[in-house]
């Protein structure tokens, strides 16, 4: 089929730097490890509150300078509600519901995850500056779904 | 070669008249569930009588993503191929009628469910938040009807398609045949998540309900749902407003051809809207980015094409110079001036789409007001101008009416209003989304937190914004009632452009049905076979229902 030269060019040069966007991505994604939160642990979401390590929610450390963050969502709170993290630690956040789907996101930070009944939902992130950070639920659950909130302190060591 | 009647049947006008005041309808209702929403946001502001802000959302949703859109598009591809492949049949219409009356009792049984308060459970639906069965039992009807009618609309084609062996049908019923198609397609996907695991679970036969499997059909639909309402804006700019111009086609082949990859690419890619979920390996989710990403080709076909037609047509009018032709367009015309309004804001709203779909940058995103933001642009201004702009000529079409200079100045005016209160509201949605600023929340400070403090006077300029397309909405119901019922009687033009000279014959390998669908079904199954299966192997203990409002 016939194409007009311009619009070869126009196509020409816009595949082309689809393609490498795409490879950008692809890069970021399988070279270097920047995946998406794709947690692919499952958990009976009737039992959280006794299945390690939600029995005990909170900040664990694991490691030198590693942590563990362990959170309980449901409606419409999360547990803790406040923890302080050292500045600097590389926490592994995971977060699992007891009833609907909540969202997970600590603005300011690339943390930001759906929490869905049946799965634990967990990234790894590095908290570096000094300050407060709101932990908001982002996605609808409810009448009190603008309320439901949490903070993370990250504190000098 | 193009016989087709110069003017909609009168009893085909009907019909499409019918599904374009419902439209409308809803329209005037959702846009007052957008105010009342802009309102609650600003913090100045409180809804009275205990009404709930999430039963105001969900009507908005349901009213403006599902109502509007669905019942103005098969309403325009009604006229649309009844004016280009000839006047329907009795059969066809008797079917288009009975699809017609589905889908209201469903959109009537669905908002009743809504507004008394059962079923706030916005227009995603996400289990297990669990409606009143009449909820989705009125969703379904929505959809068995808008089936109906486009079964109505292949019959109507096959018939054309009998009467010329060997000839390329009219380029709005080869359009309209598309989306429908594409519609039927991924449908399917929320048919069978309503049908097999939300109504038994309503209605108690099942306690439990597989949330992850529920979603993945809800987004195999979600994203295809909104090609279903860009391809008639689409069918508008390629296929009618080169005539309201003035000027001619660039080419039927590449409109076609541009179809055909929509058909193709915009199903296979429903992780794009579950990236930052579990359950689902991020293999699968690249994979389905990427094919989310090919949609990037027609789109830019799309943009050549149309302004190789206005530059067309500025130079044939002795336009000089490189941007000379844009002087010679017929700017005072809304028909022309509305949905090409649409087209710019199709330039910022494309740029957001990327990065909502690009693999990593949607977590910075996701859920945040700026997703918001991004469709207001897409489905509320490009796509809702294009259907402004063609109800200019398509009700008086239909109605036997002529608009008047009046109601044209008027119309100019209406698509600036909503330009100006569409920037603002947009832009504040985008840049609160950046600081963080949730979607889908009431008025909400977090405690005070400082850094929700940040995007609160973006919420403000949301309510500016807002507030000023409310007044766009009401003028555009001015303009809509006055074409239907109160505009001078007369003849006005069912515009539909005609295919530049130098433009090549089209082949007929478009219209080959099996190979395309097939194309379409395969890269379905390449992009979902694998983590479908894994989803129900790997499954956890289901959920019961909540009612959490």
């Amino acid at each position: 089929m016939h194409m007009h030269k311009y619009e070869k060019i126009w196509l020409f040069f816009g595949i082309g730097s689809l393609f490498v966007f795409l490879a950008v991505l692809g890069v970021g994604a399988f070279a270097q490890g920047t995946q998406p939160p794709s947690c692919l642990t499952t958990i009976d979401p009737e039992k959280v509150d006794q299945t390690p390590p939600f029995d005990k929610p909170g900040l664990v450390k694991t490691g030198d300078n590693e942590y563990q963050l362990n959170i309980v969502a449901s409606a419409f709170a999360y547990t803790p509600n406040q923890v302080e993290i050292p500045k600097g630690a590389k926490v592994t956040i995971n977060v699992a519901t007891k009833d609907v789907i909540h969202g997970f996101q600590i603005v300011g930070t690339n943390v930001n995850m759906m929490v869905e009944p049946g799965y634990v939902s967990s990234y790894t992130q590095t908290f570096d500056k000094v300050g407060e950070y709101v932990i908001l639920c982002n996605e609808y659950c409810g009448a009190g779904h603008h309320l439901m909130t949490s903070k993370v302190k990250v504190v000098e060591q | 070669m193009m016989n087709g009647t110069w003017k909609v049947d009168a009893r085909d006008g009907k019909l499409a008249m019918a599904h374009i005041y419902v439209a409308f309808v809803a329209l005037a209702l959702g846009g007052l569930a957008g105010l009342l929403q802009v309102l609650v946001r600003s913090g100045k502001f409180e809804l009275p009588a205990g009404i709930s802000y999430y039963t105001i959302l969900t009507t908005h949703g349901v009213l403006l993503g599902l109502v509007l859109t669905t019942f103005f598009i098969i309403g325009f591809q009604f006229a649309a191929v009844s004016r280009t492949a000839g006047t329907l049949s009795d059969r066809v219409r008797f079917w288009g009628w009975v699809g017609f009356w589905l889908m209201t009792i469903g959109t009537a049984i669905t908002a009743f469910y809504i507004l008394i308060g059962e079923a706030s459970v916005l227009y995603t639906f996400y289990a297990p938040l669990q409606a009143h069965a009449g909820f989705y039992i009125g969703l379904t009807l929505v959809v068995v009807g808008s089936w109906i009618s486009g079964f109505a609309m292949f019959a109507h084609y096959a018939k054309w398609k009998k009467a010329h062996p060997g000839q390329v049908s009219p380029l709005l019923t080869f359009m309209s045949v598309v989306n429908m198609i594409l519609w039927l397609i991924c449908s399917l996907g929320v048919a069978a998540t309503v049908l097999f695991q939300f109504i038994p679970w309503s209605l108690g036969y099942v306690d439990r309900i597989n949330v992850l499997v529920s979603r993945t059909l809800f987004w195999y639909f979600g994203h295809p749902l909104v090609y279903f309402w860009l391809l008639p804006a689409y069918m508008i700019w390629y296929a009618i407003i080169p005539k309201i111009i003035g000027g001619k086609m660039f080419s039927d082949s590449l409109a076609r051809m541009s179809f055909i990859l929509f058909l193709i690419l915009s199903i296979p890619v429903g992780f794009h809207h579950q990236l930052v979920e579990p359950g689902i390996d991020p293999v699968w989710k690249y994979l389905q980015v990427v094919l989310t990403f090919m949609v990037v080709i027609p789109s830019l076909m799309t943009a050549f094409s149309m302004f190789a037609t206005f530059e067309m047509y500025g130079r044939s009018k002795g336009a000089t110079g490189l941007f000379g032709w844009l002087r010679k367009l017929p700017w005072g015309d809304a028909r022309f001036f509305a949905p090409f309004v649409g087209m710019l804001f199709f330039i910022p709203a494309g740029a957001g789409g990327l990065v909502n779909a690009s693999h990593q940058l949607n977590q910075v995103v996701h859920n945040t007001i700026w997703v918001t933001g991004h469709f207001h642009l897409t489905l509320a201004t490009t796509v809702v101008l294009t259907f402004f702009g063609a109800a200019y000529w398509l009700i008086p079409h239909l109605t036997g009416r002529v608009m008047t200079k009046a109601m044209n100045r008027l119309a100019i005016i209406q698509t600036i209003v909503w330009s100006i209160g569409m920037i603002f509201m947009s832009s504040a949605m985008h840049f609160a989304g950046l600081l963080g600023a949730p979607r889908r929340s009431a008025f909400s400070t977090y405690g005070d937190a400082p850094q929700a403090l940040e995007w609160i006077p973006y919420q403000i300029a949301q309510a500016v914004g807002g507030t000023i397309l409310f007044i766009g909405i009401i003028l555009v119901l001015i303009i809509v009632t006055n074409l239907a019922f109160f505009a001078p009687k007369g003849e006005t033009e069912f515009p539909v452009a005609e295919v530049a000279e130098q433009a090549e014959r089209t082949p007929l390998v478009f219209e080959n049905w099996t190979l395309w669908i097939g194309i379409a079904v395969v890269l379905i199954l390449i992009a979902y076979t694998v983590p479908f299966i894994d989803m129900i192997q790997n499954a956890p203990p289901g959920s019961k229902g909540f009612k959490l409002w």
